[in-house]
């Protein structure tokens, strides 16, 4: 970054930052004696673990020791949340969890809720997944071409991104109600009668779908026009002069060399998908029935929610998502590397 | 017009249009609409009373019947356009509707009273914003509370999370120590671990901590975030050792080096996880949900949950509050895109 541009970047109101940072300044000053004191007594390896310790502490507090006792919490059994009230089950909880007859059929299972939720989050991620790469790419597309007004265009795409989940839950259950603005268009377009669409199984689906991808796709589309806008122009140029079509340049050029972000936004975009909640869960609260219950809100309702609570098993069942997630959370590294090694190049 | 036209289809370099243009121009004004649309609409029902909202086909402005007070009835009465059967359209007002016949009279000779069959008439109405939805969820929920909260949140734990994500940062990228690259396997590692996968045991450890029902329950959790750490002492690691050395030559102490030389050279990353960081905590839903069993402490995600929740939701209510909690995001949105994109294009955060 050069200097020319850090100065462009400077935040806006920069001299109330500076009124709040008078105390701040103050405090810092009087913090500064006992630290010289104790830099004086262990030397720089002293004050290095005092600059990682705040973190650490709350760091190991708040989710290492979480992540340990929950292979715990999944080993015990009863109601209770703290764990000196609770008895051991060994791998009881895995066992009602995995216990079928037929895996097609949820039916069967002795823990039929989380089977459910285990096929629905499945259907969810692959049509989710794919439509969304699917629409990321087509805007990525469009906004690496010389349009007029390019920021305010890619600014139209991300918007929704930074929209709070239940806001944008709230947003889609009043336009997909019966009053709402889609049976208003439906109805203007081609007089259909309104219809409560988050009441109807498949349309909650489509629904659930639709506005995850509507909510996250500027966000995919970003880093994959990061990466278009990487691939050298002098390509386009040689294929120009060639007279290379346009879908040929397309298939031989672009997309192999967008592969690397492809593979990225593949993985984020399962990583995410897999943990899909808020905003299904505002809008359509998991209904109808069971039809859009997903993973994250059946380990809520078992853990905290619902009457029957059991821990243990919403620990089990967290557990078997985090597998997942891991293995996926791999893959992520392992494709950025390839991305970092082909930048080099 | 035919020269209107041609300008605004001619292209740069006299090329013919090709089918992709089309597919752009149709992909971008389809965006347009589908992105911007829902929440223009929101607005706009926003305004609206209960009654509007009920209506089918809704209409895009916030429309009200209009009403006179007419002498010899003490409230006010709507006013309808109703049309005679000699073709003629009056106005008159409702004094009460009784099956498909209205009784209603004419505001200015409000002597006679004449039945009017319900399908001859229409409301006579004016566009009016009903900015009691907005006034009134102060008075009637907890809103004002709930905005506080998410407030305090907000800027708590941003506050924290710039302290001590920056602290650990400045010791990774500039201090050799041992385990230092056990740490840092540690804190990638938990990127894998998200909320969703710990749920349970840490209700447990917040609720041991007496931080249930409690505002810091829901920040502490969310402070150390490793993507932070990263960020920072990513761009810590450009700072040049020289200028470290040179200041523990002038006998500054370490504190002051993170302080005063440090933290203000990293200013551009803290101003992108700081933006960051106040998003994230604001839109934050689940955590909260969990932790959060009291209205008074509800944050403005949880409370339009729970309120939009009702058996008997109170759209015109919910959509307003709904419009209130978008709109720091959105101003964050219009002024700090720049610092936000960037931050996504170079380090995929989120």
């Amino acid at each position: 970054m050069s200097n020319r541009h850090q100065g462009k970047d400077a935040l806006p109101a920069g001299w109330l930052g500076g009124l709040m940072m008078v105390p701040v300044k103050a405090a810092m000053q009087v913090i500064d004696m006992p630290l010289r004191a104790w830099q004086r007594l262990t030397g720089l390896t002293g004050m290095a673990s005092f600059f990682l310790l705040p973190n650490m502490a709350v760091f190991g507090i708040f989710v290492l020791v979480p992540f340990v006792i929950n292979f715990v919490y999944s080993m015990t059994g009863g109601s209770e949340i703290f764990l000196d009230q609770r008895f051991y089950v060994g791998a009881a909880q895995y066992r009602d969890l995995l216990d079928c007859r037929s895996y097609v059929d949820p039916s069967t299972c002795v823990e039929d809720g989380f089977w459910i939720a285990t096929r629905n989050t499945a259907l969810f991620v692959v049509v989710q997944v794919a439509l969304m790469i699917l629409t990321a790419l087509i805007t990525a597309l469009v906004l690496n071409r010389e349009i007029a007004g390019r920021s305010f265009w890619r600014a139209v795409f991300f918007f929704p991104v930074l929209l709070s989940p239940v806001v944008v839950g709230l947003i889609w259950r009043w336009i997909l109600q019966r009053q709402g603005l889609l049976n208003l268009v439906l109805y203007d377009l081609f007089g259909f009668e309104p219809y409560s669409w988050l009441t109807d199984r498949n349309a909650a689906f489509v629904a659930a779908v639709g506005v995850t991808i509507w909510a996250r796709v500027g966000f995919f589309a970003l880093i994959l026009l990061a990466g278009l806008q990487a691939i050298p122009k002098d390509l386009y140029e040689a294929a120009e002069m060639d007279g290379t079509r346009r879908t040929r340049v397309f298939f031989r050029i672009t997309l192999p060399l967008l592969m690397p972000n492809l593979i990225v936004v593949l993985v984020l975009g399962l990583i995410r998908s897999v943990q899909v909640f808020d905003e299904a869960y505002v809008l359509t609260g998991g209904g109808p029935g069971t039809s859009t219950m997903y993973l994250t809100q059946y380990i809520y309702e078992k853990g905290f929610a619902s009457d029957l609570r059991d821990p243990g098993l919403a620990a089990a069942a967290s557990i078997l998502m985090g597998a997942v997630l891991v293995v996926l959370t791999l893959a992520q590294m392992a494709a950025s590397r390839r991305k970092e090694k082909q930048g080099e190049r | 017009m035919g020269h209107v036209l041609a300008f605004l289809t001619r292209r740069r370099g006299g090329d013919r249009w090709h089918w992709t243009d089309i597919v752009t121009w149709v992909w971008l004004i389809g965006g347009l609409l589908v992105m911007f649309g829902p929440a223009v609409w929101l607005v706009l029902s926003s305004f609206k009373t209960p009654a509007a909202l009920a209506d089918f086909p809704p209409t895009l402005l916030p429309y009200v019947t209009e009403e006179v007070s007419v002498a010899g009835y003490d409230r006010p009465l709507p006013l309808y356009e109703v049309k005679q059967a000699d073709g003629k359209t009056v106005i008159l007002a409702e004094v009460r509707r009784i099956g498909i016949i209205a009784q209603m009279v004419d505001p200015k000779v409000p002597g006679a009273i004449v039945k009017v069959n319900i399908a001859d008439r229409k409301p006579v109405e004016k566009v009016s914003f009903a900015t009691s939805n907005y006034t009134e969820p102060f008075v009637h929920f907890d809103f004002l509370r709930f905005l506080w909260n998410s407030v305090f949140v907000t800027v708590m734990a941003t506050a924290v999370t710039l302290l001590i994500n920056s602290m650990a940062a400045f010791a990774l990228a500039k201090y050799k120590f041992r385990g230092q690259s056990l740490i840092l396997i540690v804190i990638v590692g938990t990127l894998m671990v998200p909320l969703g996968v710990i749920m349970v045991p840490l209700y447990s450890m917040i609720s041991a901590l007496g931080l249930f029902n409690s505002l810091w329950g829901v920040i502490w959790p969310t402070v150390a975030t490793p993507t932070g750490v990263f960020l920072l002492r990513q761009y810590m690691l450009t700072i040049p050792d020289e200028l470290i050395d040179a200041a523990r030559m002038d006998k500054a102490s370490e504190w002051q080096i993170y302080w005063r030389i440090v933290l203000p050279l990293a200013a551009p990353a803290l101003a992108v996880l700081a933006i960051f960081s106040v998003v994230w905590r604001w839109n934050d839903f689940l955590w909260p949900l969990i932790v959060l069993n009291q209205s008074q402490l509800y944050t403005l995600q949880v409370g339009l949950n729970v309120y939009a929740g009702q058996l008997n939701v109170q759209w015109h209510y919910i959509l307003a509050m709904t419009v209130v909690t978008m709109i720091p995001v959105v101003l964050v949105f219009v002024f700090l895109q720049r610092f936000i994109t960037r931050g996504i294009a170079t380090s995929g955060l989120k």
